[in-house]
């Protein structure tokens, strides 16, 4: 907690259920992190996206993989400065070998990274968007 | 909103660019080593402004390839690690080789004077290269910061052991209970097959 805001903090098993949605919700899920130039660079497009697409049971969450250590210097006064509206938790799950395949088993565990969900379906996204291509990737599941 | 919308304008410029990157990027992850391929040898220039090559190492019965960088709070935390590798597996033949694969004017810490200056306070122990131009990290598939590639000596090449994590902790290392690279070079040096060849792990992504 600080600056009145407070990141939960989850493992995976606390992560898992939000891969799946109902039916009539997308959940898009971004994995980044502060000192990760290029998630920080299309975080304004999940920004975006999430004022635009409220009203169509669509839901952005950030996952960050920030350093526990760094969640109150780094992480809060970040989302403080960029005014992050979307919701934003923290994944802390040393054994990543473990849980990176369970998100998708071709991922290389390299960030940015992006699920879109919808019902128990995801499509699984190694590379950096665009806000173009960000909304015609979440279009594909509307 | 202010201050996100200046970013999502500057944003744009360069994301557009890094979207281009991005199709290169998943080019070489298909083109990259597989376990049981042969690896490319290369001539990288170290920190002390020598240019270093796997065929330098006449007595090596095989290398701990690791791509890592400055910027990376993933790669600082796993620094320590791969001094101890490198000390523990060099005078057994399996000598640590570091590459950085970033290219500096993405991330002005990764430059070639950032590196010797990181090289010499962290007493790396061990060769610490720049792949200028980033022409051998996209044969390897290297994706991310830290990455490694175990290479072991034949007669054919050198070929790729392992790919992956150093061990399943990077928050600390005391409180890992698998040792990846230590187990994988142990079991290449008692002659055996690897038995956990490929891992992964949450890294800092290598950018042309």
């Amino acid at each position: 907690m600080r600056d009145g805001i407070s990141i939960p903090v989850y493992n995976f098993s606390g992560l898992e259920p939000l891969l799946t949605t109902d039916n009539d919700t997308i959940r898009i899920i971004n994995f980044w992190a502060t000192w990760c130039r290029p998630c920080v660079v299309e975080l304004p497009y999940f920004e975006l996206i999430n004022t635009k697409y409220k009203g169509y049971n669509v839901e952005v969450v950030l996952v960050s993989l920030d350093l526990e250590s760094a969640i109150s210097s780094k992480l809060i006064p970040f989302i403080k400065k960029q005014q992050i509206t979307s919701t934003v938790i923290v994944l802390d799950d040393v054994d990543s070998n473990t849980w990176i395949p369970k998100i998708d088993k071709e991922w290389s565990g390299a960030i940015p990274a992006t699920l879109i969900c919808k019902g128990g379906e995801c499509d699984f996204y190694e590379q950096s968007f665009t806000y173009m291509s960000l909304e015609a990737a979440l279009k594909k599941m509307l | 909103m202010k201050t996100l919308k200046i970013l999502a304008v500057f944003a744009t410029v360069i994301a557009v660019s890094a979207f281009a990157i991005h199709h290169k990027t998943e080019a070489v992850i298909l083109e990259g080593y597989e376990i049981g391929d042969t690896a490319t040898d290369f001539s990288l220039k170290n920190v002390d402004d020598q240019l270093v090559s796997l065929s330098d190492y006449k007595q090596a019965k095989g290398f701990i390839l690791v791509f890592t960088c400055n910027h990376c709070p993933y790669s600082k935390a796993y620094e320590d690690r791969i001094i101890a590798l490198d000390q523990e597996f060099k005078g057994l033949g399996y000598p640590v080789i570091a590459i950085n694969p970033n290219n500096p004017d993405s991330y002005s810490e990764d430059s070639f004077e950032a590196m010797k200056v990181r090289a010499k306070d962290k007493g790396f122990t061990f060769p610490y290269l720049i792949d200028e131009g980033q022409k051998i990290y996209p044969q390897y598939g290297a994706t991310k910061t830290p990455h490694v590639y175990i290479l072991q000596n034949t007669t054919a090449g050198h070929k790729v052991c392992y790919i992956g994590a150093i061990d399943n902790n990077y928050k600390n290392a005391t409180l890992a209970t698998a040792h990846y690279v230590s187990n994988a070079v142990n079991e290449l040096l008692e002659g055996k097959e690897v038995s956990l060849a490929v891992t992964k792990a949450i890294g800092c992504s290598i950018k042309d």
